[in-house]
């Protein structure tokens, strides 16, 4: 693995895969009466959010306490970044505490990136989202849950997603979940289907490793899972689409567009969901819609990250990527 | 890990069917000392003591005639050199069914050495419950240890010196069972 | 003033010559010519050019002397073989007003580095509302003949075509930066391939080439001229080509960033590369290259856009756009245009001397090198090749996209008038 995480696409096949089998077994700990471990012990992880996100937040500050890091929240709101504190600067302040890994979400695309390459610190950087570029732990987290419901929890170990068709929905053009998804997804062997208006896909789409599709109703009868991405009232207004009704009801999944799942398909959804909007109630309350597990799985999967990256004297080994750079 | 070339000056200490006699003397052993054995619930680490605790359950269960709670404790994130190495993969952790709370828990390892292994089995346990009494049973115990830790149930006591190497073979993860003693690898 | 002998250089890249200057004339060329009472610079095997003019530099001053000023932007110009530049109307206030630009051109005057032939803003502020008084400008000591709102688009039609219709009164020329900009609202690198994967805001090709398109068809209905500023894209050379044939007044620009460098180096996310409008695909760069030798695209223009350091050590959004260029502007051309077997020296003069004096109408630049004409002169080493460093820069700003890159040619004398501004790599 490299040093930081910034993009779904830095990982190879074995990381994503040992990323994987680490949050089984990091699951297990949520089982036990004391939920800690003693692995970080010493490590001090700032959880760097320039933007709000209080459910990414809550759930990598759990990871980190379950490990026993020492944890610092730091806002940008009322903080010195409201006052014009550059990225560079609040970052140094950071380091100059001693800090070993600084997890950064960020509105602006490339900001993590920005701190891992610049040589402004010495930290291990994991991106919790920037602007619509990556959140390569929730897709993480969404191949978590989509191998314990298509495989099995133990069956799954040492397995990738070979051959199982995804389905992803919604405002592609905006959504860094969409990008890390098809990046990880099709490292993992999965196939992914991209299906939105073509308003919501972005120019350049082509180039990406996935199907693309206007239709939802034709792709859902060949879907394991479909995963329902958040689409903003706002976008209405910039005449990304007509209506809210509209769309609800070419791109929305309700329990009539389900039921022409396949049987073991689930629904997946990165929240907060707008029901009415792109799910119905009946959808997302149904027992095919995983979105609590995506929670639970969430804080698995960043315990694991956090221990692959920093529980050693250097990132967990496994193979180097041979396509690509 | 050890390739087998690097073993191949190695010699075989233990074999097969020694192997086999010194888990049935253990069994015996800890039926003797835990007076019937029915609190017992035994926890290998792994990757072999894993084996050699189920082996040690099956002997078990002919001895008393009842099934005993048999699971796996993987120590890798309470080790003390986490530090001095990349992060390992995580092997499984299983808790038999009913816990390990006031029961006779024993830790079942291939080859005792440095004790560091086991003081940090004994964290982990700590983590999961609160065990009547904790015992060790290992199939080598070589000596050299740098913790106050001693095994109570030994297959076989192996003097060494610290530039040789024992390693532990058994059939379900190697194909075959046997303990060599071999040279250190002079890159090491 | 003393007399030069520049002996022995290659005359636009021609047979050695040697090169006699008295005062601030070219009093001879020719060769053999006699080296006494002259200070001689021997100038074996390197090329001499007419100096150069570019009709794009963002001086920064009034208003943004932290990142440029007229001392140092020309100062910068001087090493890169300029002996003209045109400021644009960008500052602080905005060169809107006869006012603004006499003191920017006086400023050029007292430094005496290069001259300085300040642009006016087309509109008030260059809010894209009102005319700016433009005859003014063109009546003041300046003597603005060029004016652009480069920066900013001057998207109106109806204002675009007022401005191209009224500069004609006296021969004026409207530069258009050609960015329609409700297309571009949010937009921080090329849409394509690569804003897809890195999730920035898309600049189409089709915001700059839809403007160029209308003001080709604008400046054919008013009868003026028009000059399109940094072209970047393969389908705005197409409409260029085809408004050419078509004989429409039209000029076109391209930068020497967008000969050269591609969107994939955005995806170091590292701000040297944020510039507007943005760097494009392969494709493009073939077609801008292959346009610029075929006369299609007239010259060569730095859009040198220098920026102080904070605002290129940020995140990329946060960055500002833009690059500086005089001092790499040669290099990058010779690297691009001539060590491909594009253009020869004497095409590089005519991109980036002849014709921007002429849209520009820089009296007494862009001139040919023989005798009687104003000594404005540029010596080159087109045999070197080497790192670029921008620590050895005469600009305030250091936000180049070439640092550590190697390429080829080193100005090592400029002229203006007869008087040395560069001498052996350093300004006098």
């Amino acid at each position: 693995m490299q040093r930081h995480l910034i993009s779904a696409a830095d990982l190879t096949r074995d990381d994503a895969v040992l990323i994987l089998d680490t949050a089984e077994e990091m699951a297990r700990v949520a089982d036990r009466p004391i939920k800690k471990l003693p692995t970080l012990r010493g490590r001090t992880i700032v959880n760097l959010f320039f933007e709000d996100s209080t459910r990414t937040r809550i759930s990598f500050e759990a990871a980190e306490k379950r490990l026993s890091a020492d944890v610092i929240n730091f806002s940008a709101k009322g903080s010195s970044v409201s006052k014009g504190e550059s990225l560079k600067d609040t970052a140094q302040t950071l380091e100059a505490m001693g800090v070993d890994a600084v997890v950064i979400r960020h509105g602006a695309s490339g900001a993590p990136y920005r701190l891992a390459n610049s040589g402004w610190i010495d930290a291990a950087v994991v991106n919790a989202g920037d602007g619509t570029h990556q959140h390569p732990t929730q897709a993480l987290l969404d191949a978590f849950t989509m191998r314990r419901r298509l495989i099995g929890p133990d069956a799954g170990i040492g397995q990738d997603l070979e051959g199982k068709r995804i389905t992803i929905v919604g405002d592609v053009l905006h959504s860094r979940v969409a990008r890390s998804n098809v990046d990880l997804l099709h490292t993992l062997g999965a196939e992914v289907t991209l299906v939105a208006p073509p308003t919501l896909m972005p120019v350049g789409i082509e180039s990406w490793p996935c199907e693309v599709s206007y239709d939802l109703d034709s792709t859902l009868p060949k879907s394991d899972a479909v995963m329902m991405l958040r689409v903003q009232r706002e976008r209405m207004n910039a005449a990304f689409f007509p209506t809210e009704r509209e769309y609800s009801r070419r791109y929305g999944l309700d329990g009539d567009r389900m039921a022409r799942m396949p049987e073991h398909a689930v629904v997946m959804h990165p929240g907060p969901m707008v029901r009415g909007m792109e799910i119905t109630a009946e959808v997302a309350d149904s027992d095919r819609c995983t979105v609590v597990e995506q929670v639970a799985n969430g804080v698995s999967i960043r315990m694991a990250v956090l221990y692959l990256l920093l529980g050693g004297n250097e990132p967990a080994v496994t193979q180097t990527r041979t396509e690509e750079k | 890990m050890d390739t087998h070339d690097s073993q191949s000056d190695a010699r075989p200490v233990l074999e097969g069917p020694d192997i086999a006699r010194v888990l049935t003397r253990i069994a015996h052993e800890i039926v003797e000392r835990a007076k019937g054995a029915d609190d017992v619930v035994l926890l290998g680490i792994p990757t072999r003591g894993v084996f050699l605790a189920r082996r040690i359950a099956d002997k078990l269960e002919q001895i008393t005639e009842r099934k005993v709670p048999c699971g796996s404790l993987d120590i890798t994130m309470y080790r003390d050199d986490l530090r001095m190495h990349p992060p390992r993969a995580l092997a499984r952790t299983e808790i038999p069914g009913d816990g390990i709370d006031g029961r006779l828990v024993v830790l079942v390892d291939d080859v005792l050495f440095s004790g560091r292994t086991i003081r940090a089995a004994l964290d982990a346990l700590n983590d999961i419950g609160r065990p009547r009494a904790v015992q060790l049973a290992v199939l080598v115990d070589r000596g050299h240890r740098e913790l106050p830790i001693r095994a109570d149930y030994v297959g076989k006591n192996l003097p060494t010196s610290l530039r040789e190497t024992v390693k532990v073979q058994l059939a379900e993860e190697d194909g075959r069972d046997t303990v060599l003693l071999g040279a250190k690898p002079a890159a090491q | 003033m003393s007399k030069i002998l520049i002996r022995g250089a290659k005359v636009l890249g021609g047979e050695p010559q040697d090169v006699l200057i008295d005062g601030g004339t070219i009093a001879e060329v020719g060769a053999g010519l006699s080296a006494e009472g002259a200070e001689v610079v021997e100038a074996e095997g390197k090329v001499l050019l007419p100096g150069l003019v570019d009709l794009h530099t963002h001086l920064r001053e009034p208003g943004r002397e932290d990142s440029e000023t007229v001392l140092t932007g020309t100062r910068a110009a001087a090493s890169g073989g300029y002996t003209t530049v045109f400021a644009m109307a960008n500052t602080f206030p905005v060169a809107d007003t006869a006012g603004v630009v006499e003191q920017v051109w006086r400023l050029g005057k007292e430094h005496g580095y290069c001259d300085v032939q300040p642009i006016g803003a087309v509109t008030v502020g260059l809010e894209g509302r009102k005319l700016a008084e433009l005859g003014a400008m063109h009546e003041s000591a300046a003597g603005v003949t060029v004016f652009s709102d480069d920066g900013k688009c001057v998207h109106d039609a109806v204002i675009m075509r007022r401005a191209l219709e009224y500069v004609k009164a006296f021969g004026g020329v409207v530069a258009q930066h050609a960015q329609e900009p409700r297309l571009t609202e949010g937009a921080e690198m090329n849409e394509g391939v690569v804003s897809a994967q890195l999730g920035l805001g898309g600049w189409p090709a089709v915001a700059e080439e839809s403007i160029i398109a209308r003001d080709v068809l604008l400046a054919d209905h008013v009868g003026s001229r028009v000059h399109i500023c940094h072209l970047s894209t393969a389908g705005s050379v197409e409409i260029v080509r085809w408004a050419k044939s078509r004989g429409i007044a039209v000029t076109a620009e391209v930068t020497p960033h967008h000969l050269l460098l591609t969107d994939e180096l955005v995806r170091t996310y590292n701000p040297v590369f944020k510039v507007n409008p943005p760097l494009r695909t392969e494709r493009d760069v073939m077609a801008l290259r292959e346009a610029l030798a075929d006369g299609t695209i007239d010259i060569v223009a730095t859009d040198h856009a220098p920026h102080p350091h904070e605002d290129k050590d940020c995140e990329w959004a946060a960055a500002a756009m833009g690059m500086v260029g005089l001092e790499t502007a040669l290099s990058v051309v010779q690297e691009t245009m001539v060590d491909t077997g594009l253009l020869d020296w004497a095409g590089v003069a005519d991109r980036m001397s002849f014709k921007p004096a002429q849209i520009g109408q820089a009296k007494g630049h862009g001139r040919p090198v023989s005798a009687g004409e104003p000594a404005n002169l540029t010596l080159v080493d087109t045999a070197y090749r080497g790192p670029v460093d921008p620590a050895g820069f005469a600009s305030r700003s250091r936000n180049t996209p070439y640092e550590g890159r190697e390429l080829p040619g080193r100005v090592t004398h400029t002229w203006l008038r007869g008087k040395a501004t560069l001498v052996d790599g350093k300004l006098t």
